[in-house]
């Protein structure tokens, strides 16, 4: 279990987290829905040390995470498929996945071809230059990318970003799937309709604050977030 | 159908290989009438080291670094000091004298060179720490400032029972053959593909292409950019005691930073991110330089002699090819790709076409 406890970052000389707290369980999707500007994307990258933290705790396990470099942290099963997908552009679909995989050193073939089955259109494009690839694609290869290294926590960071409704749905059917074989999910959204569907827990986010939590479903029946985040 | 292809390749690069060894051969055996052939390719060798090191960083890595004169300073004049004999040393240094304790100490050649390419690399090491923090540009300027400071340092009067300052080194013992710089300088460019296929090699180009996705998937991006910058240097280090073998006198004036801009020319010409351009650049660089110092002779048609044609001339026109070259060829001549035996005769399968093309776009203007 990932456990965060009154986290405080700064951030580009802003207080862009502030005091949050909350547990990512194992084996379930959770999600952070909030605005722009939230702190979404600043908390996920502290935890995975892209960016160092005033004061709190990260705690993996047991163990604690907060000022380890991103090497061990990644080493130790969190990964993080950052926003906007962040391809390699020149390097092959392959490649892009064999770097996924950088800090294993055991034989990839295996979950190379878990990869292909998982996202069937990255094996006929194996070859290709990832910057060529479509938007969707990029996002499966970018997802595909942080399961290289066999996470136990995968991060999500706005992957229905720039996405097309249909490609965002698959998008989401391919979180479930990860999920159900056994992978713990922590999502950024601001596709909150989606998120919320697809989460087994929801907290909320308002500039560097946890404003309210909850299972997924009670969050989607929530007056206030239906009227903030819903557009209802 | 795919294994024919591959049989294919392999059969043509054994011939290209034999023809290349048998070419050299028959210069070696009459080295006496081919020594300026002889010259250019030993040179285009060692270039060609220093430009696949250099690529390692700038085009593989995306570290602009313009160091590269500095290291081969160390290098060559690591190798040189240790290698000029013994009973010679009282003349190269006969105006301060060499310090007791260097007087007496040599190594065979290949030792030497190992060492400075080692010494080369612990500088690396050591100037990495602040400096792999800048980026593009501000990189390029710190280290082409180190590159300085090193030349600065070899020359600077204090070190002249050393380095014999401004008088530089001569009497260094030279190639006995052909085949000596050229194996060295492949065995190290192979060295080099080796480790740019590893995984490193992915984390290097992972890191030029996208610096906080490479960080996210887990690679150390300090670590990895000062192994780049270490092992580059390192190589460049032995081209710096190749090119001291080779030259057999040197001083510090040797490694001005235009040595540094040739090498960068090479890299940009053979192409960011492709070992056999850099390779093909070198070649085409030290060969064009030389192929074209006819033009740096009087020319004279029906006793009317052409004004241009005088010393300096074939740097005209060399600039002028290389500007030609830059802007058909934006991305060098191999383009980040590497050399293919299916490209090459992908090529020669296209020149047919364009002139067709050429042709029925004609047609279609004349209707």
């Amino acid at each position: 279990m990932l456990k965060i406890t009154d986290l405080c970052v700064n951030y580009g000389g802003i207080e862009a987290v502030r005091n949050i707290s909350f547990e990512v369980p194992d084996g379930k999707i959770v999600t952070l829905i909030g605005a722009n500007g939230a702190g979404k994307s600043t908390t996920l990258r502290t935890i995975i040390g892209l960016v160092k933290a005033k004061e709190g705790s990260i705690n993996l396990d047991g163990e604690e995470l907060l000022g380890r470099s991103t090497t061990v942290i990644v080493s130790k099963g969190i990964t993080l498929s950052p926003e906007g997908r962040h391809m390699f552009p020149d390097m092959t679909v392959l490649e892009n996945l064999k770097i996924g995989a950088y800090l294993r050193t055991d034989d990839l073939n295996e979950d190379i071809e878990r990869m292909y089955e998982l996202f069937p259109i990255l094996k006929s494009r194996k070859w290709q230059a990832a910057g060529t690839l479509s938007g969707g694609e990029q996002q499966m290869l970018a997802v595909a990318r942080a399961l290289m290294c066999h996470p136990k926590i995968l991060m999500m960071d706005e992957p229905s970003l720039g996405l097309a409704p249909k490609i965002v749905r698959q998008i989401f059917e391919i979180i479930k799937k990860i999920n159900e074989q056994g992978t713990t999910i922590l999502l950024n959204e601001q596709n909150a309709n989606m998120a919320l569907q697809a989460a087994d827990y929801a907290y909320v986010m308002e500039t560097g604050r946890i404003t309210m939590s909850g299972t997924g479903k009670e969050l989607l029946r929530d007056s206030s977030v239906k009227k903030a985040y819903l557009g209802l | 159908m795919k294994k024919d292809i591959k049989k294919r390749n392999t059969i043509l690069t054994i011939i290209l290989i034999g023809i290349i060894f048998a070419y050299m051969l028959i210069l070696q055996l009459n080295s006496a009438s081919h020594s300026y052939a002889i010259s250019i390719i030993e040179r285009s060798a060692i270039y060609a080291v220093v430009a696949v090191a250099m690529n390692m960083l700038t085009g593989f890595t995306g570290l602009f670094s313009l160091g590269q004169a500095g290291f081969m300073a160390i290098g060559a004049y690591v190798t040189a000091i240790l290698i000029i004999p013994v009973e010679s040393r009282p003349t190269v240094y006969y105006v301060n004298g060499i310090a007791p304790w260097l007087a007496n100490v040599s190594l065979p050649w290949w030792l030497a060179m190992l060492l400075g390419g080692l010494i080369a690399a612990g500088f690396a090491a050591l100037i990495g720490f602040p400096v792999l923090r800048l980026k593009s540009d501000y990189l390029a300027i710190a280290t082409l400032g180190f590159a300085e400071i090193i030349r600065a340092v070899i020359a600077a009067p204090g070190l002249n029972q050393i380095t014999n300052g401004s008088y530089g080194l001569n009497t260094i013992p030279g190639y006995h053959s052909i085949f000596t710089p050229v194996i060295v300088s492949i065995i190290c460019i192979a060295l080099m593909v080796m480790l740019l296929r590893s995984s490193y090699g992915r984390a290097f180009t992972a890191i030029r292409e996208d610096e906080v996705a490479a960080e996210a998937m887990g690679i150390n991006l300090f670590k990895t950019k000062e192994l780049a910058f270490i092992i580059s240097s390192f190589f460049t280090g032995i081209a710096g005691g190749l090119l001291a073998i080779y030259m057999r006198s040197i001083d510090a004036k040797t490694f001005q930073v235009t040595l540094t801009y040739t090498i960068l020319l090479i890299v940009v010409l053979g192409g960011l991110g492709s070992v056999t351009g850099s390779v093909i650049g070198a070649f085409l660089v030290m060969g064009g330089q030389e192929w074209l110092r006819f033009f740096d002779e009087p020319l004279t048609i029906g006793g009317v002699s052409i004004p241009l044609f005088r010393a300096g001339f074939r740097m005209v026109i060399f600039s002028i090819l290389l500007m030609v070259v830059v802007l058909f060829w934006r991305k060098g001549l191999m383009g980040g790709r590497e050399f293919s035996w299916q490209g090459l005769i992908n090529l020669f399968r296209r020149i047919p076409q364009l002139f067709r093309k050429k042709k029925s776009g004609e047609g279609a203007k004349n209707e």
